[in-house]
């Protein structure tokens, strides 16, 4: 009987930082799992200091990636480079400022022979912060309203053009702080300008809870696999630090017409605020999966590994049913990584088998 | 009793009894640890209010609740009655 051959998966975001995890560490995390010795994973990051770079146990070999704003070239050459040393078969991008690259670049990318689960970018660009409400009044989800600001002036002005305080700063990616008055408002705005470009954007705030939803939409834009979990503890940086699964109809039936709406493909998470009503109101979509995606396998519902069979046009998986009241809690943990190691990464951007044996003594 | 006869027990007598669909969704358990699927919450209770937890996830009225109760823990009526009440509108209060 012939082996079967073994899948070579590369992951982004291995950046899993205790405030704010990239998800990629957690993503092959849920394929070694699924997969064992079956799956080589490629780490890919944009940091020598990326830890998922250095667990061998989830990631066979390691590589640099150029920045997002080195331009989509810089990003594809860099990739064509890779696949030549490691024969990619799919890759999972995972961090919001790569995706728009990663969706543009789907063709190259599928030319090579490397295959992806991705939407196109108009549903990319559909979900963007700014034109949620858009999205929502089509989908028939509640949404508070969002409004792009360039100025810090705004905080002072908005009242006359009916906001109110507390609200909600954003970054176009990633970052929100929840301001209660015209000062912090103006702070945040200069502080998430600082960090990531305009615009920046408000956004009325909702009294509530988090609930998220994550899940993977078909090429025919039907969600699979959702999985919902309430936060239980967050880093300073209003992450999950601890969460535990629930089950909700009115979410799921939220999401799936999100999906629908979108005429989504590929692995997203949906954020939501329940209200003291129990009425959802959509404050994000994510266009990948997110850090706390483990979960996902520890419910029986390995939504990496289901990605990965959707995308190599196999069936899809059996599903275990909805299992609320499975709790995550994160960790800490220091990896002992020999400066050798540290030393290929920087001075050739790898941590690949063509490389072994070099490296300081 | 009739289910009609339940719900009207229940509203005269506790106006703020919780949804009976929301608290059959509560998982109890003997420890008297308690999980809300829903809303992803969890509470403890001790003896008495697990033992009224389990009642309100029955079709009964506040009569029997709180002669169920008097068969299992000392106090009145009216302070059992009283009490069931304050429990039940703090238990509709989470259970939104």
């Amino acid at each position: 009987m012939m082996a079967e051959p073994r899948l070579t998966v590369a992951v982004t975001g291995m950046n899993a930082v205790p405030e704010n995890p990239g998800p990629g560490l957690a993503i092959a995390r849920c394929l070694r799992e699924a997969y064992g010795p079956r799956v080589r994973i490629v780490g890919l990051g944009y940091d020598a200091l990326d830890p998922g770079l250095y667990l061998r146990e989830y990631c066979d070999s390691a590589h640099m990636l150029s920045y997002p704003s080195s331009g989509s070239d810089a990003m594809i050459e860099r990739i064509a480079g890779i696949h030549a040393a490691e024969h990619i078969d799919l890759l999972i991008p995972c961090l919001d400022a790569e995706l728009p690259q990663m969706v543009g670049a789907a063709p190259q990318l599928a030319a090579m022979g490397i295959r992806t689960f991705l939407p196109n970018a108009q549903a990319l660009s559909r979900r963007a912060k700014e034109r949620l409400p858009e999205l929502c009044a089509l989908a028939g989800v509640a949404c508070p309203q969002i409004k792009p600001i360039t100025s810090p002036s705004f905080f002072r002005s908005c009242r006359a053009e009916g906001w109110s305080y507390p609200m909600v700063v954003k970054g176009p990616f990633y970052d929100a702080r929840i301001v209660r008055n015209a000062e912090e408002g103006a702070a945040a705005f200069q502080s998430i300008v600082a960090e990531w470009g305009l615009p920046v954007l408000a956004q009325r705030f909702v009294a509530g809870e988090e609930y998220n939803l994550c899940g993977v939409a078909d090429a025919d834009g039907r969600l699979l696999g959702e999985v919902m979990m309430k936060k239980r503890a967050l880093t300073a940086k209003g992450k999950a630090w601890a969460g535990v699964t629930i089950f909700d109809t009115g979410l799921a039936d939220d999401a799936r017409r999100l999906v629908k709406a979108l005429g989504w493909k590929g692995p997203l998470e949906v954020e939501m605020m329940r209200d003291a009503a129990g009425r959802y109101h959509l404050i994000e979509i994510n266009p990948r999966f997110p850090s706390w995606i483990y979960l996902s396998q520890g419910v029986g519902r390995n939504l990496p590994a289901l990605l990965a069979e959707i995308a190599l046009g196999r069936p899809v998986p059996a599903l275990a049913a909805p299992r609320p009241g499975t709790m995550f809690i994160r960790y800490a943990v220091e990896t002992i990584v020999p400066l050798g190691d540290f030393e290929k990464m920087i001075m050739h951007g790898a941590l690949s088998r063509q490389l072994e044996g070099e490296g300081v003594r | 009793m009739k289910s009609g006869d339940v719900a009207a027990d229940m509203n005269d007598g506790a106006r703020a009894f919780p949804d009976p669909e929301a608290v059959g969704r509560l998982a109890l358990s003997d420890s008297g640890f308690v999980f809300d699927p829903v809303s992803g919450r969890s509470y403890s209770v001790n003896a008495t209010g697990l033992a009224l937890l389990r009642l309100l996830q029955k079709p009964v009225g506040i009569a029997e609740i709180v002669e169920a109760l008097q068969a299992k823990f000392e106090g009145d009526a009216p302070t059992l009655e009283r009490d069931v009440i304050e429990f039940a509108d703090v238990l509709r209060g989470q259970l939104k």
